[in-house]
């Protein structure tokens, strides 16, 4: 079959999905979750007041068309505005983006690279005490609750020993920097655990494969199996791992960027959540589940452009 | 079937020491794994704990005072106190009971959904099939942390939102798993057998094919388990866990603002229970994916 017949028909394939997060969106916050014009008004609110609020959002509407109007906004892009801020949510989320993918890029690079590194020394060792010891180590790191490393790394490197900036952030391109590496090696620690186990596991079952061991028959050394052999062939499924990680990159870490006061997406996120602010929270849900399908897509026509193994269905 | 011999209308079944079903080599392997009996023996403390909590016979009286407030750990209280001046060892002996019930109740709810979905695609393919991947597709599109946030929304705060909504987010993997063993196994020969005696669908499925793919259930079990652990306190920190019980994820969140005073020892008793129970799982999942994953054997 055709690539772009296939890249069509995966496509095509999106608008089913999307139409059912759009109803999972509709029906846990416009249906289950009850009337809000009572919490929004506060106390004493008169019928009339609540009938005009209602009418203002939009939820006096036939279910239909509110349903439409969350399949309308995730083409659109339109989600309206905050109930807390009464900002335009576009606006709100173009100003986010930039700060999440100044923590979330750098971070995901290094912590790539640095997972990467160790499972191949890993892999090299396979069997052996180093070998056992780092999966340890990383198990060890994974068991600790990812509160706790933002908590601690704050409190001891920042508030405790002063070498980072506690909280706070600052636009343009150099001044954002002393606020972002502390964040940044928190999501290095936290993700390196999960990480180094993904590739390792990968480079071992390229490692048993026969044409490792052809090479090895034909006298290659065990470096170079390493590095031209087993790499490029465990680059497919790294590839695929890594691109299906973008969307989250975009939506920045929630836990982190609340807790260093960065003014990105995951914080704004984690603030509708706590003041109940539905269209912010939709909106983010209907933005991530539309990133996260089209990259979903993408993994897959990556997959099979770069594997020649797989046959398109 | 080759220890298996009919003689003269005699069923003989020849018990050879050589050949062991998949469990047996399994519990076998894992018997001689130090590091996996150790682990299990880990869990089986944390679950006679959770057991000895639940029936009141440990911390019962968790909320009483006992000491001045933020009293450092001494030998009368080794994890010292929390602010209203109750026994922080305590209070994480409730979070080890509450832990204990997320991780089974959630892992639990998980693994049946995910199962009897990832089955029923699998096996009976077609519409069924096309519906429950357009289902999970979708459910898997919607960020968990908004599903859970939605879920807790809807049905209040409280240990049984937690438990519905860790369960009700995390049963996907195991679902899409499941679809393509059953996938893989539906058109081998037992089944044809099992079909050609005249057994059901629902004997097919449930009777020949599952236990085959045992392995994965009891795999994702314990990767669950431990996942939900470390989500709840993801929950705790957006205000959304237990409410009126101490559990490690509220613990920990406290601790945020205590850190600034100096008060380090409600964060280091919870993190210190919680890594023995999700160290001790995730070992323990490790050692029986080796023991029990047929592909990984003689790796």
């Amino acid at each position: 079959m055709n690539i772009y017949i296939y890249i069509i028909r995966r496509l095509a394939y999106l608008i089913p999905v999307l139409l059912g997060v759009c109803l999972i969106i509709f029906l846990l916050f416009n249906v289950v979750a009850g009337d809000p014009t009572a919490v929004l008004l506060g106390k004493h609110p008169t019928a009339k007041q609540m009938a005009e609020l209602r009418h203002e959002l939009g939820i006096d509407k036939p279910m239909v068309y509110q349903y439409l109007d969350i399949v309308k906004s995730a083409f659109t892009f339109d989600f309206g505005r905050s109930w807390a801020t009464k900002q335009q949510i576009s606006s709100m989320l173009k100003r986010g983006a930039l700060p999440s993918l100044t923590v979330s890029v750098p971070a995901f690079v290094l912590a790539t690279i640095l997972a990467i590194s160790i499972s191949l020394l890993v892999a090299y060792f396979r069997g052996k005490f180093i070998d056992k010891a780092v999966v340890f180590v990383c198990v060890m790191l994974m068991s600790i609750s990812s509160l706790v490393y933002i908590l601690f790394g704050q409190w001891a490197l920042a508030y405790h020993l002063g070498v980072f900036e506690i909280a706070g952030y600052d636009e343009g391109f150099p001044n954002f920097i002393p606020y972002v590496l502390l964040p940044i090696l928190i999501w290095v620690v936290i993700s390196v655990g999960p990480d180094v186990r993904f590739y390792r596991t990968v480079m071992l079952d390229e490692i048993y494969q026969d044409y490792v061991r052809t090479a090895r028959a034909k006298g290659v050394g065990e470096k170079m199996i390493l590095f031209k052999h087993v790499l490029k062939n465990a680059m497919i499924p790294i590839v695929t791992f890594v691109i299906i990680r973008i969307p989250f990159l975009i939506l920045g870490a929630l836990l982190i960027e609340s807790f260093f006061s960065i003014p990105g997406l995951g914080g704004i996120t984690l603030k509708a959540i706590n003041n109940n602010d539905f269209p912010v929270i939709k909106a983010m849900t209907v933005l991530s589940a539309v990133a996260y399908m089209v990259f979903s897509v993408v993994t897959d026509v990556v997959y099979t452009v770069v594997d020649p193994r797989v046959r398109l269905k | 079937m080759d220890n298996v011999a009919v003689l003269d209308g005699e069923l003989i079944i020849d018990e050879g020491p050589k050949s062991k079903s998949l469990w047996r080599h399994a519990f076998d392997t894992l018997l001689k794994d130090k590091v996996a009996v150790i682990s299990f023996i880990v869990v089986s403390i944390y679950a006679l704990l959770a057991i000895l909590t639940a029936t009141g016979m440990l911390a019962a009286d968790w909320a009483k005072e006992v000491g001045s407030s933020y009293s450092p750990p001494s030998a009368e209280h080794i994890f010292g106190t929390d602010i209203f001046g109750r026994s922080v060892l305590a209070k994480a002996l409730v979070g080890t009971k509450i832990a204990m019930s997320i991780g089974i109740v959630t892992a639990t709810i998980s693994v049946v959904i995910g199962v009897f979905l990832g089955a029923i695609a699998g096996y009976f393919g077609g519409k069924t099939d096309e519906v429950i991947v357009w289902f999970y597709t979708t459910f898997s599109s919607v960020p968990d942390i908004m599903l859970l946030i939605a879920i807790t929304l809807i049905l209040g705060k409280g240990l049984f939102a937690v438990y519905l909504a860790l369960g009700l987010t995390s049963w996907v993997t195991v679902c899409r798993l499941v679809r393509g063993e059953v996938i893989r196994h539906k058109d081998r020969e037992y089944v044809q057998a099992a079909s050609a005696i005249g057994g059901s669908h629902f004997r097919r499925l449930f009777i020949h094919i599952l236990p085959n793919i045992g392995h994965i259930m009891i795999i994702n079990f314990t990767l669950l388990f431990q996942t939900a652990i470390k989500s709840e306190v993801i929950l705790a920190y957006l205000g959304l866990s237990v409410q009126d019980a101490p559990s490690w994820g509220k613990m920990i969140d406290d601790s945020k603002l205590e850190l600034a005073r100096g008060v380090w020892w409600q964060l280091v008793a919870a993190t210190l229970f919680m890594f023995g129970i999700v160290l001790a799982f995730n070992l323990v999942g490790d050692a029986v994916r080796d023991a029990l994953d047929p592909k990984l054997k003689g790796k």
